[in-house]
Formats: C-alpha cells, sequence, structure tokens
C-alpha cells in the first residue's frame, strides 16, 4: 500500500529535512491506489490497478531551487534525493519570482476522505460494468463505461515549520449507452468522494433512456434558442470561465477580465445579478483538501457575487507585486442554483432545446470568452412545457459571459466533477450549425 | 481529441533528474533481454497464450520561459517494464518500476490474474493476426544532434533570444518553451522478437502577444514551428529548409528558426490588432500546410481509427461516421479524385516514426484513402480480422512502460499534386479567398461530421492577390463535403509536416504524437463564420 498515516508521513518528511544543506528546503509526500474498469461493445475491455508514491524535494538556495523526486523512502534514498535537489538548485538560473515557502499555517479540518471507497474490490467494479451492461443489452442497446476510484494522501512539510496532511477519496463513473439501429445516444455522469452514494443501474438507467428516447432527431435550424443546460452542460462553460480568474493575465492586459485602460473587472458586474459563483472545500456535496501545493490554506472564497467580480486568484507573487493578500486558485466551483427541477424548467418552457451535455469545447477568442462546441448525448425540442422530440446536435458558438446575461431560471444544483452546478435556463443561445453525429 | 497544448499531461512525466543524468546509458540490452525472458516465461508457465513485455526508459527535457525570465527547467527520467499477456482469450496487463527478476514475476502473475479474472465478462475472445518473430534488431530515429548532449544553458539562451527578439519587435508579452523526449524502449513477445529502439522528438513553440492599451485589445500569435522527430538539429535555422509564403510570410520545413519566427510573430501581432474583420461567407481556403495537418488529423485521422468505428472509444472520443458498410461498399466517396491520404509509421523526421511498433510489427505505409474513396482503416494485431486483413498495419502505442499499449494515430498525410504548382500559382487562381497559416482553434463532433477551425494568420484574397490581414475567422464544414471541396493541392514543394506532440485518447487518457504532412490546398466555397462578439 502506499498510503501512509499522518505520523508515518510526518516521520519521513522529518528524515528528510534532516538531511538538508539548503537555505530553505520543502518535502511533499504523496501516495495513491486506484483502480478502473473499462467496458464497451457490452463487455469490459480494460481493467488495472495503479500505486503511486513520490517524494518531492525542493531546495532553494537564495533565489535558486531544485526539485527532486524518488519513490523509496529508506534513509540513504531520503538522504539522496535531498543532496540531488541541492545539487540541481546550485545549477538553476536565478528565478526572478522566487517566493520564500510559507511557515506553520491553520488549516481546516478536511472531510473528503470515506473509508468506503478506499475498500473498492475489483469485484465491486466488475459488478457496476455488469449493472450497466444488463440492462442496456434488455434495452437493445449498447453500453461503453468507465470506472475509476481513486484513494490517496497527501502531505507537506518545510524547513521554516509548515506541515500539512490530508487523505482523499474520489470516484468518478460515466456511461454511453448508443441504441443498436445506430440513431440514438445517452450518456450520464456521476462522481463522489462517497462511493456508498453511487448507483452504477440508476445511472446507466438514465443514460439507457436518453439512447432510446433520442433515435431517430430530427433536424432543426440553428439559430438562436432558449435552452435549458443540465449541469454538466453548464458546469463545462463555468468551469472554461474560471480559466480567466487569473489577476495577474488580467492586470497584464490579456484577459478577458482585464479593465479597458488598466486594472482588472474586480468590482464590475459582468453577468445577471442572480449568478453567485464561489469554492468551498468544506461544502459536504463537494468537499476537496484545505491547502494547495503552495501550502495556502483553502478557504471559501467568492468569485462572482450578485453578478459582480468580487476576487481573481492572486499567486503569493503578484500578490506581493499588487500589495493583496493571495487568492489560491479554486478547487471547487460552486454556482447558487434555484428550486426548479428539470421537470419544473421543461414545463415553463414555450420553445427550446434541452441539452445533456456538450463536447470538445475550445476556445476561439480569449478576448471575449466565445467558445465552441457541440451538443451531445441526448438533445430535445421543447415546446409548451413537453419534450416534444429529439433533435440533430449542434454546434455552438458562445461565450459563458453572454450566456449568463442570458440567464432565464436557475434550478437545483447537481455536483458534476467535483463542482456544485445547477440546472440553467438561458435565452437566446447560439447554435451555428447542425451536426449529424448521434 | 485535441492536439498539443502548453499545459503538460502529468502522464509524461517522471522523476526529476539531472540534465547530465539524461546521458547516462540505463540498462544493458542483454539484461534487458534477460529480464522480458523473466516475464515472457512466468506468463508462459502461468498459462498465458501470448505475452509482451516492454521495458521503457522515458528521458524529457523541458524548457520554459518568459520574457527575460526562466521559468522552469525540468529534466525527468521513468524508468520500468509493462507485461501483457492474453490469458483464457482476455487481455490483461500490469507495470512494475521494480525491473528486477521478483518485480516482474509479480506483476507477470498479476497480468495473468486480471486476465483470468476478465475473462468471466468477455464476449469476444482476442484474436491476434500472425507476425514475423524479427530477432534481435534495433531502430535509432536518425539524428544528428542529441538533445540531451547540448548544454541546458544553450537552450535557454536561445529561447531568451528569440523573446528579446519579439520583445524588439513590439511584443508586449512572450511564452516560450522547448519539449524534448527521448524514449528508449525495449520489446520482447512470445512470438520471438526482441527490439530495442531510441525515439527521440523535439517541439519549440511560443506564444507572442501584443496589446492595444487604449482599446484594451489582446491578439496572440503562435509560433510557426512544428513538433517534429528529430535530435536538436532542428533548432538549426537553416535557410535550405525555409519557404517564402504568401504576404511575406517565412515558412519551415525541417529545420525551424525560433529568433528569426518570433520576430514575425510579432510584427504580425501588432497587425492583427487593426486587422479587419471578416464578411461571413463563402470563401475558397487555401490552407497551409501547419494548418492543414490538424485539420487532417481531426477530420481523417481520427474517424479512421477502428476501434474507434468499432465503439471501443464510444464513451470517451466517441465513434466514427467512416462506418464499416460505408468501407466495405468500395466507393465511398471521403473526398475528390485528387484526395489521396496516406498513413505511415516510417516518414523520416516524423513524430510517429519508428521501425516497430509496440507490440512489434515492422512499421509501413499503407494508404486510407485513393482517388477520394475509403480504402481501408488503421488497426492492430487483436483488430485486423475484424475488417478481414490478417496482418497488423503497424500502430499500437502506449505512452509509457506503465500504460497499456493499444491503436493510436499513425502519421496521416495528404500526397502532394503531382503537377508543377506553387503556392503563388495557387494564390493568383483565387477570386474571393482566404489564405489560413498555422494552428488555431479547433473542434470535431464525436462522429467526426462537423467542424470548425481557426488558424494562426488569415489574409485576404481578392483576384488573385492577397490584399491584407483578416480577423475573427473560422470554417465550418463537414468532413465529406469538405474533403469533396478539395480543388488543387501544391506539388512536393511545398510539402511540410504538421504535428500534433500530445494528442489524447483512451481511458485512462494516454498521449501520443503525430505527423500530417501536405502540401498548401484549396477547398472551394468553405462556409466562414465571423466569430467577432461585443460584451
Amino acid at each position: 500500500m502506499a498510503i501512509y498515516t499522518e505520523q508515518e508521513a510526518k516521520k519521513i518528511m522529518e528524515k528528510a529535512l534532516s538531511f538538508s544543506t539548503a537555505d530553505i528546503c520543502e518535502v511533499n509526500l504523496s501516495g495513491s491506489e486506484s483502480g478502473n474498469i473499462r467496458y464497451a461493445r457490452n463487455s469490459v475491455s480494460t481493467a488495472g490497478h495503479q500505486s503511486n508514491q513520490s517524494l518531492v524535494v525542493q531546495s532553494s538556495f537564495g533565489k535558486k531551487s531544485g526539485t527532486a523526486t524518488i519513490d523509496e523512502f529508506d534513509d540513504a534514498s531520503l538522504e539522496k534525493v535531498v543532496k540531488r535537489a541541492e545539487e540541481l538548485a546550485k545549477l538553476s538560473p536565478e528565478n526572478s519570482e522566487f517566493m520564500e515557502p510559507l511557515g506553520p499555517q491553520v488549516y481546516d479540518e478536511a472531510i473528503n476522505y470515506v473509508d468506503a471507497t478506499a475498500k473498492i474490490t475489483p469485484d465491486y467494479r466488475a459488478e457496476v460494468a455488469n449493472s450497466s451492461i444488463v440492462p442496456a443489452k434488455a434495452k437493445d442497446v449498447t453500453a461503453a463505461g468507465f470506472l475509476d476510484d481513486s484513494y490517496g494522501f497527501s502531505a507537506m512539510m518545510n524547513s521554516k515549520g509548515l506541515f500539512a496532511y490530508n487523505k482523499a477519496t474520489n470516484v468518478e463513473f460515466t456511461v454511453t449507452m448508443r441504441s443498436n439501429d445506430g440513431t440514438g445516444s445517452g450518456w450520464v455522469t456521476r462522481d463522489y468522494n462517497d462511493i456508498t452514494k453511487f448507483d452504477s443501474a440508476e445511472a446507466s438507467n438514465i443514460a439507457i433512456d436518453k439512447a432510446v428516447l433520442s433515435r431517430e432527431a430530427k433536424a432543426i435550424e440553428p439559430g438562436k434558442y432558449t435552452v435549458i443546460l443540465e449541469p454538466a452542460a453548464a458546469g463545462d462553460l463555468i468551469r472554461n470561465m474560471s480559466r480567466s480568474f487569473s489577476a495577474r493575465t488580467a492586470d497584464e492586459g490579456r484577459s478577458f477580465m482585464s479593465k479597458e485602460g488598466g486594472g482588472t473587472k474586480i468590482g464590475e458586474k459582468i453577468v445577471d445579478e442572480r449568478v453567485n459563483l464561489w469554492s468551498d472545500p468544506l461544502h459536504p456535496e463537494v468537499p476537496t483538501g484545505t491547502w494547495n501545493g503552495a501550502g495556502q490554506p483553502l478557504e471559501k472564497t467568492s468569485w462572482i457575487e450578485n453578478g459582480v467580480v468580487k476576487n481573481l486568484v492572486y499567486d503569493r507573487f503578484w500578490a506581493q507585486e499588487k500589495g493583496v493578500a493571495p487568492v489560491p486558485f479554486p478547487s471547487n466551483l460552486i454556482m447558487g442554483g434555484g428550486d426548479a427541477s428539470l421537470e419544473d424548467l421543461i414545463k415553463s418552457t414555450k420553445k427550446g432545446i434541452l441539452v445533456t451535455r456538450l463536447w470538445y469545447i475550445r476556445s476561439v477568442d480569449p478576448q471575449t470568452l466565445l467558445y465552441t462546441g457541440l451538443t451531445r448525448d441526448g438533445t430535445f425540442y421543447i415546446e409548451n412545457g413537453q419534450i416534444k422530440y429529439p433533435v440533430k446536435n449542434f454546434r455552438f458558438n458562445e461565450s459563458p459571459i453572454i450566456m449568463l446575461n442570458n440567464l432565464e431560471t436557475l434550478g437545483k444544483q447537481v455536483r458534476i466533477d467535483g463542482n456544485l452546478i445547477p440546472y440553467m435556463k438561458i435565452r437566446d443561445f447560439t447554435f451555428t450549425s447542425l451536426s449529424d453525429a448521434v | 481529441m485535441g492536439a498539443a497544448s502548453l499545459l503538460l499531461p502529468t502522464t509524461m512525466m517522471g522523476n526529476n533528474i539531472h540534465a547530465e543524468a539524461l546521458l547516462e546509458p540505463g540498462m544493458d540490452v542483454l539484461v534487458k533481454k534477460r529480464m522480458a525472458d523473466v516475464a515472457l516465461n512466468t506468463a508462459k508457465s502461468m498459462g498465458a497464450t501470448y505475452a509482451d513485455a516492454r521495458i521503457g526508459r522515458y528521458l524529457n527535457q523541458y524548457v520554459f520561459t518568459r520574457e527575460d525570465k526562466v521559468q522552469r527547467v525540468q529534466n525527468t527520467e521513468s524508468f520500468g517494464i509493462g507485461i501483457r499477456v492474453i490469458a483464457n482469450g482476455t487481455w490483461g496487463f500490469a507495470s512494475t518500476n521494480s525491473v528486477t527478476e521478483d518485480g516482474i514475476k509479480n506483476a507477470t502473475m498479476q497480468a495473468v490474474a486480471i486476465a483470468k479474472a476478465n475473462s468471466k465478462f468477455q464476449t469476444e475472445p482476442v484474436k491476434l493476426a500472425p507476425v514475423s518473430a524479427h530477432g534481435e534488431v534495433s531502430w535509432k530515429t536518425p539524428i544528428k544532434k542529441d538533445f540531451k548532449e547540448v548544454p541546458v544553458s544553450e537552450k535557454v539562451d536561445l529561447l531568451l533570444g528569440a523573446n528579446a527578439a519579439a520583445m524588439d519587435n513590439g511584443a508586449n508579452f512572450v511564452n516560450s518553451a522547448l519539449f524534448m523526449v527521448n524514449e528508449q524502449k525495449y520489446f520482447a513477445s512470445t512470438d520471438g522478437s526482441y527490439i530495442d529502439q531510441d525515439v527521440h522528438r523535439i517541439w519549440p513553440t511560443f506564444g507572442v502577444t501584443a496589446i492595444d492599451r487604449g482599446t484594451g485589445t489582446f491578439k496572440t500569435r503562435q509560433a510557426m514551428s512544428a513538433p517534429m522527430g528529430m535530435g536538436y538539429e532542428y533548432m538549426d535555422g537553416l535557410a535550405s529548409e525555409k519557404l517564402e509564403g504568401p504576404a511575406g510570410i517565412t515558412l519551415y520545413k525541417k529545420s525551424y528558426d525560433i529568433v528569426e519566427d518570433a520576430i514575425q510573430a510579432a510584427k504580425q501581432a501588432n497587425e492583427m490588432l487593426t486587422a479587419k474583420s471578416v464578411d461571413a461567407g463563402k470563401y475558397d481556403l487555401v490552407l497551409e500546410p501547419n494548418h492543414l495537418g490538424l485539420t487532417i488529423h481531426e477530420s481523417v485521422g481520427h474517424p479512421l481509427e477502428l476501434d474507434r468505428v468499432l465503439g471501443y472509444e464510444a464513451n470517451y472520443a466517441g465513434t466514427s461516421f467512416a462506418t464499416l458498410d460505408k468501407w466495405k461498399s468500395g466507393d465511398f466517396n471521403y473526398g475528390s479524385k485528387l484526395v489521396n491520404l496516406v498513413a505511415d509509421k516510417t516518414q523520416e523526421g516524423s513524430l510517429g516514426a519508428v521501425g516497430y511498433d509496440d507490440e512489434g510489427v515492422k512499421c509501413k505505409e499503407w494508404d486510407l484513402v485513393r482517388n477520394g474513396t475509403l480504402v481501408n482503416y488503421q488497426a492492430i494485431r487483436d483488430q485486423v480480422n475484424i475488417i478481414g486483413q490478417n496482418e497488423s498495419h503497424g500502430c499500437c502505442y502506449a505512452q509509457s512502460w506503465n500504460d497499456v499499449q493499444f491503436q493510436r494515430m499513425p502519421n496521416v498525410s495528404l500526397e502532394p499534386g503531382k503537377e508543377k504548382y506553387s503556392i503563388a500559382d495557387m494564390i493568383k487562381d483565387v477570386e474571393k479567398g482566404i489564405y489560413i497559416a498555422g494552428r488555431g482553434s479547433y473542434s470535431i463532433d464525436q462522429q467526426r461530421y462537423n467542424f470548425q477551425f481557426g488558424g494562426t494568420v488569415f489574409y485576404e484574397i481578392k483576384n488573385g492577390e492577397i490584399v491584407g490581414m483578416l480577423n475573427d475567422v473560422a470554417y465550418q464544414s463537414n468532413t465529406q463535403e469538405f474533403w469533396n471541396s478539395c480543388a488543387k493541392i501544391c506539388d512536393e514543394g511545398d510539402y511540410r509536416m504538421f504535428g500534433s506532440f500530445f494528442d489524447g485518447k483512451g481511458q485512462p487518457s494516454q498521449v501520443s504524437a503525430v505527423s500530417h504532412g501536405s502540401s498548401t490546398t484549396r477547398f472551394n466555397d468553405i462556409n466562414v463564420i465571423n466569430t467577432g462578439r461585443s460584451i
């Protein structure tokens, strides 16, 4: 097992630091056990297990730093890796943006480890595949899915007295169901820290139903439509938007978040006032670690409040340059939602498109945060409060900023890829062409 | 999936080492043979009907800079063995970084146990195409300069020199990077092959940004380099490997001048700030090879991967419009009669070139599309029986010793035109068109019908002449319609390779590197959209 307890990790790292002759030495110890199963064509295709552990040592002399890594932790190996980091540091060019590591910090206790997830077995994984494949076959549908679970720890210590430790578990599941006539496709995703929340048959049946319902889709004209974005679709665009949250890039004038005439858009209203976006490592639905790779504590942080930019990410160097407090990169994204269920959103829609997910999203223009991509695995036409028929997939060209200014309704939140994102109803979402892809 | 980005996949990492340690020789080939035999014999003794072992030492060096600063120099090494077996008609795979007799025996037993466990759910027993026993052979990328022997300081100086040249010519920001890879891999199988290979790849790249502080507009011009299957000699900037393109652009074949390109990038990034926004509509597109390569990658390379066609990638990258019935018909019209698309793992200087693939098949060249008709796919040993063939195409690859090998895209290239025809000739023949050079935004659906591509630079063509730079250009088309609109291809004098260094596929995802060669090509009447928005 590559997992060490807090005390075991501390002992290894203290030993490593004892060999240091550098001005400053910082060590990161991590280990993980992960397993996966992949299936396609209603049959298991691959399965694997990976065990990894490593100790990363960063030694610094003045502004010169060197990093060395090792996966064996006996005394001789620890001494060797520390010496190697020091040799590399002496040979490295000076980093003018070098920041001295932090001293002791206070961290919240993380809640992202669940024992049951750490105990997943190969038999469990096989059963997940089986519970997807059996109902698929019964509905004349073909399943292709992937389950990936992991259990790991991270620890950090430096010669200035900082120490941090965290254990985490995670499981991710996706399945694509395709009707055997080749005209329908459905998809679902689930991710949890706690495997006991996962029901693979329930999830698989959603994808099966979508595959059956999306058969023989009709082509309708591309253009501007009211859309209901399921959280997987909305979340992709929100996550892309968050990549522009760097204060440095904004200050440099090369970001959507750059203010005309200089500076950033902090304090400016950029989207509908109902939009609230924050991160919170202790949120019970989407917990994360409570410190980052720089040893900074991660705390609840508001990014957009009532449509106004509240914070941008300031790394420690840029914060020092600008004379502000550092703001670490978010470890999760939580967007405030409403009470409306998907059914409620459909019922209140006179004419619109229901989008299951988006695919192959790429930046088109960083100036306006314009992205392109396509709908996939379940796109439906809504009329007078009801799903009327499946429609062919569309290519979109849209900016999440424009999208969040065209907000109609926010629905219930759902966990997607470690984030908590609501269903969204958006008017005038821009579809620019049709795709024949199923 | 997509091609390269400056975000480094964690899968390409290894343990950090000294630059000098990159030059250490690694395990002797005789020891590798002995170790590989431990795996093969253990597998056979446990009832495996087939086994292969890959002992890999992966050495990477990456250098990152911005403006006048070195951000990071990273040297990594990853060493271990991956063992793949067939037991009860089912694949099993395990890997270990403990390349000792005990470590290898344990990993092999794990691989066999996984195969036997999974065989309970296996509905299609593995059928392997026959392969020749090659005995003890070796292959090496024909490099002139080993990047490992070039001092880091020389590389840093080159990048900082390019950054300074860009800044002196009006850039506001420059990020530049050099990626260098050496795969030392040893393959052995129960079919009787022991193959030692030494593979080199290099990719210099940058992004130059110009800003108009008054309007708040910013534009970035990416490098016109291509990742190559070459040594450090690619950085020599030989005059003989340069081409004069339209609008005074200098283009590069198998030698790259990064300082010269950084200068033209700074000038072009500034020109972009005031360039005309395109009028949406139909245009004849003149596509430069370093642009067209990505379109070939997405609209030809991926849809003709047999595992996608069969549904093995349905849950991730998707399936393909190029279904077996279309191929079996023998007359599926993929493109116009001018279109000949060839797959290969042998082209010198390409990212895909190796002597043997990662299941011991000698590499070759084969047709995918001939005179516009779909004629074949990309398939490996356990797939070719499905398309009635009995010889693997030799395009199996794993990104590392600790990942299982599977079908990956070989180089896929468009053959040049047979008659003498230059870029200048092509521009002259266009009444209303756009010349697009370099890679840009790219997106395609999961069956590879509908795509949208941007580019690095765009120039408007009117009545046979370039009349100025354009902004906000993207073209949308459908794969079959697009390739059927192929109207003219320049001759081999213009042939160049585009490359993708980090092409992703599979779950868990693996990267591979692949090149796409072509000459400048014209596609008539393609839909161009305007991507400008005001917020």
